[in-house]
């Protein structure tokens, strides 16, 4: 495998996981309102934050081929 | 229907992804310097990467969408397409065939065919292959394009290049292992979109107990036992008992063994993802790793619909409901769509929206990196310009690719003319493919098959098919493209779904027999021509000494036996 592909699917989520943080962070809490009440963009983007980050480790101490 | 806005953050998410679609094709650029790393990625696949690109291979945007409508229509039912109409047919192309697509180094399913019959089956196979595969790629930029315009505002024309221009960048590029990697980013887009769907429409619906409340209600409303929506077993005795219209033989048969066997043994699109991974046993474990996502996906795709349909009947918290359409209907399609702008506000709206458009990209992207394949090995190089350097055929490659992703941009425009045309396509193209994989079973598993055995039963098969087709009709439907268009309808199914089971198991069986027949009057090909492409006559992958979870047939038990197990708990 030419490129660890954990590495870009962790670039990608750790940056969607940042934008819906701080956005979920700043945002009006009106806007949660259609969903239920819960700050879906705090809560997931924290989760996707998470993965991505994991992804990212994983691809970096993948031994090089 | 009022479109959707969207904020700058939406937008910056959809952004994020469409530079690392293009940053992973740009960063495999340098990697294609064979015509084995364009359209096979050299091999070189890990199990797990190949066995998520399997899955999401057929988990286009039609598909996500599809299976959520059928929710809301058939209820919990649908997932038969999962649980009988795929996880077996994956086991069975792992442990079984994978050995010969494979170990006989063919590049292509209609390479397989000229290796184990000969060129006639070959360009059968080649010819509507690659025919299909553009159609349904320009069928999926249509949707696409369609959606986004009811549901965004979006400009057709904009949605259809824009995408069109992507697909093409990336592939071009980065060949079938930037599909492939494309394809493994969208599975986990889907499940980051879909999951926390899933998870606001259940606390709207009163969790698992409160849908299936509401869905008794439905179900009764509909003249149905309470538990239509509910069970996936208990109500299929007969055709009138549940909301699918089909009973039990037809949908083993004709779902669970013709068609799902049909598609995932002999689709090139998907047994392309296993050829191209980095060892026999990574082949065969393909598509066992893809069955354990595949079997739990009917939570993020099937129950939306329930959830939305039981919504509909029964107002939740949020007051959402489907849609109707003009007629006064329901519009199943916009369930996905309308949920999405239901829950979610800006910010995971970017996600859920990103979700959706990149499994209607990477579904465009396997059928075209299909399409290079194809085109340039079985067909251009076959019968246009054999002997050429691999060089010409990497260029061939790349070529095909453009002109691929043209074709597909004008099949889009051609439906938005003439939306007929297009049904009568597809359903040619069901009538190829019904009996497809008798002639892979007969020919892997009795080496006594012949080449003009395989062919004649094809052409059979497909002629059945049609002719089935053309003598029934489903209830209350006009004579035309339903069916009945030979002559007066001989029989008439509860439903459409039941005429195609039982055009698909006509089919196979016509195949099946005549295959048989004309075999044992021609000439076989002697055993040794045939070593590694025969099961009797090729040797068994050992996998001594891996652990459990490394070998195909301990994989492929656990499969089976969760797949049991769901079944008995939604019976």
């Amino acid at each position: 495998m030419p490129l660890d592909i954990r590495l870009p699917i962790g670039m990608l989520f750790t940056l969607v996981g940042l934008l819906m943080t701080g956005y979920g962070a700043f945002s009006d809490p009106a806007i949660y309102q259609r969903s239920l009440g819960y700050n879906v963009n705090l809560v997931w983007g924290l989760v996707l934050l998470v993965f991505g980050a994991g992804m990212l480790v994983l691809g970096r101490r993948a031994p090089k081929v | 229907m009022t479109t959707i806005h969207l904020a700058f953050i939406d937008y910056a998410i959809l952004l994020v992804y469409f530079a690392s679609v293009l940053g992973i094709g740009f960063a495999l650029r340098r990697y294609q310097r064979s015509s084995a790393d364009f359209f096979l990625s050299g091999r070189s696949i890990p199990a797990w990467v190949a066995g998520l690109a399997f899955l999401s291979a057929n988990l286009g945007a039609q598909e996500v969408i599809g299976m959520a409508a059928s929710g809301a229509k058939y209820g919990i039912a649908t997932s038969h397409f999962y649980w009988i109409g795929a996880i077996p047919a994956m086991v069975f192309v792992g442990v079984f065939m994978m050995p010969f697509y494979y170990g006989s180094r063919a590049r292509s399913v209609p390479e397989y065919l000229r290796l184990r019959f000969d060129e006639k089956t070959r360009g059968f196979n080649a010819i509507t292959f690659a025919a299909m595969t553009v159609f349904s790629s320009g069928i999926s930029m249509y949707a696409m394009g369609l959606l986004l315009g009811v549901l965004l505002g979006w400009d057709f024309n904009v949605s259809v290049l824009v995408s069109a221009i992507i697909v093409l960048l990336y592939i071009f590029a980065g060949g079938l292992t930037s599909a492939i990697y494309n394809e493994v980013l969208q599975f986990f887009l889907i499940v980051a979109g879909f999951v926390p769907l899933v998870f606001l429409g259940l606390r709207d619906v009163g969790g698992w107990a409160g849908l299936s409340e509401r869905l008794a209600v439905t179900a009764t409303r509909a003249g149905f036992a309470p538990g239509a929506y509910t069970h996936s077993w208990q109500h299929m005795g007969s055709p009138d008992a549940n909301p699918m219209g089909v009973e039990w033989f037809g949908l083993a048969m004709g779902l669970g063994f013709v068609l799902s066997f049909g598609y995932w043994t002999t689709d090139f699109l998907v047994v392309q993802r296993a050829m191209a991974s980095n060892s026999m046993s990574a082949a065969r474990r393909t598509p066992l790793i893809a069955a354990f996502p595949k079997m739990l996906f009917p939570v993020l795709v099937i129950l939306p619909g329930m959830i939305a349909i039981a919504l509909t009947t029964q107002a939740g918290e949020s007051g959402f409901s489907l849609p109707a359409k003009a007629d006064g209907s329901l519009n199943y399609d916009m369930t996905i769509p309308m949920m999405l702008g239901h829950y979610f506000p800006s910010g995971i709206l970017g996600l859920g929206l990103t979700a959706l458009m990149a499994s209607f990209m990477s579904g465009m992207a396997g059928n075209v990196t299909a399409f290079n394949t194809v085109w340039t090995y079985d067909i251009y190089q076959a019968y246009i310009k054999p002997g050429a350097s691999d060089r010409h055929y990497l260029w061939m490659g790349r070529m095909a690719t453009v002109f691929g992703i043209a074709l597909s941009v004008a099949t889009a425009y051609a439906t938005t003319q003439f939306n007929n045309i297009m049904d009568m396509l597809q359903l040619v193209f069901a009538f190829v493919n019904a009996p497809l994989f008798a002639t892979f079973l007969l020919g892997m598993f009795w080496r006594r098959t012949t080449g003009h055995g395989a062919f004649t039963g094809l052409v059979a098969g497909t002629l059945a098919a049609a002719l089935h087709h053309g003598l029934t009709l489903p209830r209350g439907s006009l004579a035309g493209i339903k069916g009945g268009w030979l002559a007066g309808p001989l029989t008439t199914y509860p439903s459409e779904m039941a005429q195609n089971f039982w055009t698909a198991i006509w089919a196979w069986s016509v195949c099946f027999l005549v295959t048989i027949v004309v075999s044992l009057f021609t000439r076989p090909r002697p055993a040794e021509e045939l070593r590694g492409l025969v099961y009797s006559l090729t040797e068994r992958p050992s996998d001594e000494g891996a652990p459990w979870y490394r070998r195909p047939v301990p994989l492929a038990v656990l499969v089976l036996g969760m797949t049991l197990v769901l079944n008995v708990i939604f019976f």
